[in-house]
């Protein structure tokens, strides 16, 4: 398993995890039958942190959220929430968790208030007595408050659904996929907020599908097939790009991207909004130069492009994790895509 | 992909989608509101706009399943007030949310819907071969569709889609969740299928993928906001990014 470059944090480590840290998860492994949804997760969080768990679908994101919210139990590994284990310490833990289901979960037939002031009754207080914590977001449902919940947009259900899940002032947020399916301007928002409750003080996890939210995070884990390709921040993910990245623009973009993929240095070619990706398998090479020589190969086949040297950006990131997992022997579908992605097929 | 597709009885200059002041009410509400748009064949529009916008609403009256209440629209070349039967007989449609039967086998979701465009059992096994090979799933024929990564689900559903030769297919978020490699193929189909002739009308929240499309437009409340190449509507906007003029459009109060 050495010479691995990106599954760096999936080992169990020898050292204890920091006693001060909000949440810690020492190799937590949990089987659907034959299903391995989560291989030996090791992380840790610390208090205050904006925290995300990046990646597609069926990535074990929901399963980690379910383990350290106490609603399953682990097959291997151990964890701990504020210093409680879910395992034995749920009840003590429950109260201390706000937590927010990738599936919209709350009543769809009561109103946005009936929603919140039932959820603050089952822990035993008010909205009233938690307005300071939910206040940011209660100004924003203050003009839906009598709208049944099935009757709201995308977006708004999401902020109640944060709402119910703050009004027992927790110490900590588990947010499952906030986002899914809700459109970019109520996705920002719906970020702003959150950077406004990181700033208040409260540490939150988060798992996104959209690579493009990780900017957001103080630091990600990169989750791919149950397990942690990479955990960092934002701006060491993209920086620790190894191989020489350029966007490649210009119109007929099948033709490019054959170009591209018959180049003998293609490391993978990929779309990226409007332009394409150039990854060159040259970890040395000057890419300035790289970007001139890839111009003149495209001029070769008629096909004029701006090529132009780019730093990468997450998704570049867990592409290339994704193709470095594959090379390892795992994740079949990943091999499929990088061979696709370096024309090999 | 697969060989040019024909499409007989159409003209290849003749608009995909034409609608022309298509406008939707429910009660004192009106979800779609006198929109006006065309589709080539061979082009990839992308429909873009917030959650409540009336994307949905619109689609729904393109495929033939809900009447407009003013306005028109052939798709196709048939008309969706008086011709909704011929329209879907003529167009895919593929959606996140639903698109194959999970208790059924690869095999069964392919015979199925060819039953139900009507092909000739020979036809449904000539390109049932040719479509599971090309996808590389021609192990999996027996397997249910449950058991398959989300991936291979979408790439199938897309191509199940296209089996009876459409001359037009409407991808609801195709792509939704799905890793950023499989993101990419799936585009790459898209492209594929629309270098053949089809045209392509797709939904997507993810903006970047929106910069994939010939031409796009933008709704915003029932209307159309914005509608052009991506280069254009920038331009136009005098903005550098999509997510940009998205912003300026859907809340005017809090663009920076």
């Amino acid at each position: 398993m050495s010479g691995v470059p990106a599954a760096v944090n999936t080992e169990v480590p020898r050292a204890a995890p920091a006693s001060d840290a909000a949440v810690w998860a020492r190799g937590l492994t949990k089987r659907f039958g034959p299903v391995l949804a989560l291989d030996h997760v090791t992380f840790e969080v610390a208090r205050g942190e904006l925290f995300g768990f990046i990646g597609p679908d069926g990535g074990g994101k929901t399963t980690l959220f379910r383990l350290l919210v106490s609603l399953y139990t682990p097959d291997e590994g151990e964890s701990r929430v504020l210093g409680l284990d879910p395992v034995a310490d749920l009840w003590a833990l429950r109260r201390q968790v706000g937590y927010m289901p990738g599936r919209f979960s709350l009543y769809p037939d009561l109103t946005v208030l009936e929603n919140l002031t039932f959820y603050a009754s089952v822990f035993g207080t008010t909205i009233e007595r938690e307005m300071a914590t939910i206040e940011p977001i209660w100004r924003q449902l203050a003009p839906f408050t009598g709208r049944r919940a099935a009757a709201l947009s995308g977006g708004m259900k999401q902020k109640l659904a944060l709402c119910c899940a703050l009004v027992h002032a927790p110490s900590i947020l588990f947010l499952d996929e906030p986002t899914t399916g809700v459109d970019a301007v109520s996705r920002k928002e719906f970020w702003d907020l959150l950077g406004r409750l990181r700033a208040g003080g409260l540490t939150i996890l988060v798992s996104t599908p959209y690579m493009d939210e990780a900017s957001r995070c103080d630091r990600v884990a990169l989750v791919q097939r149950g397990r942690i390709l990479r955990i960092d921040t934002p701006a060491a993910v993209s920086a620790a790009y190894p191989r020489p990245l350029l966007a490649v623009r210009g119109g007929d973009r099948l033709g490019m991207l054959a170009a591209l993929r018959a180049h003998p240095h293609a490391a993978s070619v990929w779309p990226f909004g409007a332009t394409l990706h150039f990854t060159d398998d040259r970890a040395d090479a000057v890419p300035a130069t790289l970007a001139t020589e890839l111009t003149a190969w495209l001029a070769a086949k008629q096909l004029h492009a701006e090529v132009s040297p780019i730093e990468a950006s997450i998704e570049d990131a867990f592409i290339y994790d994704m193709g470095a997992e594959a090379e390892a022997g795992r994740g079949a579908g990943a091999e499929a895509g990088r061979k696709a992605g370096a024309g090999a097929s | 992909m697969s060989a040019p597709l024909q499409h007989a009885g159409i003209a290849g200059t003749a608009r995909a989608i034409d609608a022309t002041g298509l406008t939707r009410r429910f009660g004192s509400f009106t979800a779609v509101d006198d929109i006006t748009f065309h589709v080539m064949p061979g082009e990839v529009f992308g429909f873009l706009g917030a959650n409540g916008a009336g994307k949905t609403t619109a689609m729904r009256m393109l495929i033939g399943l809900l009447t407009p209440t003013a306005g028109q629209a052939t798709v196709a070349g048939y008309s969706v007030a008086t011709q909704s039967e011929l329209i879907r007989r003529n167009i895919g449609y593929m959606s996140q949310r639903f698109s194959l039967y999970d208790d059924l086998t690869v095999r069964e979701n392919i015979e199925l819907y060819g039953g139900i465009y009507g092909l000739r059992d020979s036809e449904i096994a000539e390109r049932q071969d040719a479509l599971l090979e090309r996808l590389g799933l021609a192990a999996q024929r027996r397997t249910l569709v449950k058991a398959l990564p989300l991936g291979w689900k979408q790439q199938l559903a897309f191509s199940v889609a296209l089996l009876h030769r459409p001359r037009v297919i409407f991808l609801d978020e195709p792509t939704g969740g799905v890793d950023p490699i499989t993101r990419r193929r799936f585009w790459e189909m898209i492209y594929e299928t629309a270098a053949a002739g089809t045209a392509v009308l797709v939904t997507t929240h993810y903006l970047d993928e929106a910069e994939y499309c010939d031409r796009l437009s933008i709704m915003v409340d029932g209307r159309i906001a914005a509608m052009g190449t991506p280069d254009d509507v920038k331009r136009e906007a005098g903005v550098t990014t999509l997510d940009e003029l998205f912003l300026r459009l859907t809340r005017p109060g809090a663009a920076a």
